[in-house]
């Protein structure tokens, strides 16, 4: 019966259309041989939640907030490949509220001032926030005492707000072709590293011009003396939802050696 | 109908979101036909009689801080933490970086430009606590205002909610933290 069924002409081309599309909410998308859930969906204009993802670096996986249900199983959005026929579940209760615990979580691992912090309105992790609709950081907070280092002349570099996401240590190795950062430590002693014989960022290659220097989606790495030039309120989540696709302001315009 | 009765404070805070409260303006008028204030700055009122809505501004820094939260705890059917200091400790809480002693040795011992540096020791000035604590560390909280200040409009429609015997909620666009 079954080989009846895919002998049938009709059927064949249905599976071949399938062959090519995932399903995420009940939305037949279209995606490439490589990609994953994430670059599909982005494609598509389908909003994931995420923070440590950034296309056109190497995925990471990390944040989890990217993690969807594919056919009741659970995997992060960003690694997982897009497969012909997986039927995911995206925006639902459940994985938002999932969301949302995480989301607490990084709020009160670090020390996340708003009001006191200058990237607040460009900040993704807060955006994340609101667009979860995170009223309180629920758990305990950690109020750890983690270190600034003001040493370079450009760049700042404020670990209070470090949520370990590795965009920096990924676009300084991948897109600037220097090796500046690092995670080093585990579980609450995880904490960014810069590579340098001194540990400050004043010793290392870190140029203002770096990606690396700009592509921190918190409050961590700063441009010293630009955090003001947008007033509070013009900035890019006053004026745009986290949701919205192709936000990212950097371009990644340097192109990758073969060598590199 | 008698009026709801709302009590509020300012703990660890800048009494910034008691005035932000008061940015409602001519709309407060319409607000008191449905309540009326207990103890709070607004009225002068020392203690917390039985209410139904507490207002708590501010986290938890010092021995009296804790004696008013209770207070408040014990006499609000619903209390609400309002502002980021009430939510996450807020800016009170970056001394929870360093130690008390360093804290009080910097603002009045070497601090710039202090005269007789000591560090004060009346006994009419509340203990201060180890850390600056958000007030669920202390007390159960029913719901959350975030903002500094949260806006007017913030307050009215957490109120507005509460008066017509909802849930109260915010809209995506009243939600922010600063």
């Amino acid at each position: 019966m079954i080989r009846q069924l895919t002998l049938n002409e009709s059927d064949n081309m249905s599976a071949d259309t399938k062959q090519n599309t995932i399903t995420i909410d009940g939305q037949e998308i279209p995606f490439l041989a490589g990609q994953t859930i994430m670059d599909a969906a982005l494609a598509a204009g389908v909003y994931i939640p995420h923070l440590c993802h950034r296309q056109g670096l190497t995925p990471h996986g990390s944040c989890k907030l990217c993690v969807v249900d594919i056919a009741s199983k659970n995997a992060s959005a960003c690694t997982m490949p897009a497969v012909a026929g997986q039927q995911i579940s995206n925006n639902t209760p459940a994985l938002n509220e999932a969301r949302t615990t995480i989301t607490q979580m990084l709020f009160i691992e670090g020390n996340h001032i708003c009001p006191s912090c200058e990237k607040c309105g460009d900040c993704t992790l807060q955006a994340m926030a609101y667009h979860l609709g995170m009223l309180d950081g629920h758990f305990p907070q950690f109020f750890q005492r983690r270190e600034v280092d003001a040493s370079h002349p450009t760049v700042m570099l404020d670990r209070d707000r470090c949520i370990l996401c590795e965009l920096c240590v990924r676009a300084s190795r991948e897109v600037d072709g220097k090796n500046v950062f690092e995670i080093a430590g585990r579980g609450t002693n995880a904490r960014l590293i810069v590579n340098s014989a001194s540990g400050k960022l004043v010793d290392s290659e870190l140029e203002t011009s770096d990606l690396a220097a700009h592509i921190c989606p918190v409050g961590a790495i700063l441009i010293k003396e630009s955090g003001y030039k947008v007033p509070i309120g013009q900035r890019t989540f006053d004026l745009h939802k986290v949701s919205e696709i192709g936000l990212e302001k950097i371009v990644l315009t340097k192109v990758r050696q073969p060598d590199e | 109908m008698s009026k709801i009765r709302i009590a509020t404070t300012s703990l660890a805070g800048c009494f910034g979101c008691h005035m932000s409260f008061l940015d409602m303006d001519e709309r407060l008028v319409a607000l008191l036909e449905h309540v009326e204030f207990n103890r709070s700055p607004f009225t002068d009122i020392k203690h917390c009689g039985s209410c139904d809505i507490g207002l708590i501004e501010g986290g938890v820094s010092n021995a009296e801080n804790v004696h008013v939260l209770r207070e408040f705890r014990d006499n609000c059917k619903i209390l609400i933490a309002v502002g980021a200091c009430a939510i996450n400790g807020g800016v009170p809480a970056m001394r929870n970086h360093f130690n008390l002693r360093e804290c009080l040795e910097e603002a009045y011992v070497n601090g710039a430009g202090v005269e007789n540096p000591q560090i004060p020791n009346d006994v009419e000035l509340p203990l201060l606590l180890d850390k600056v604590h958000p007030i669920h560390d202390v007390v159960r909280v029913d719901y959350y205002l975030p903002g500094c200040p949260p806006s007017a409009d913030e307050f009215l429609k957490i109120l507005g909610d509460l008066l017509a015997g909802e849930a109260p909620s915010l809209p995506y666009n009243l939600l922010h933290y600063d």
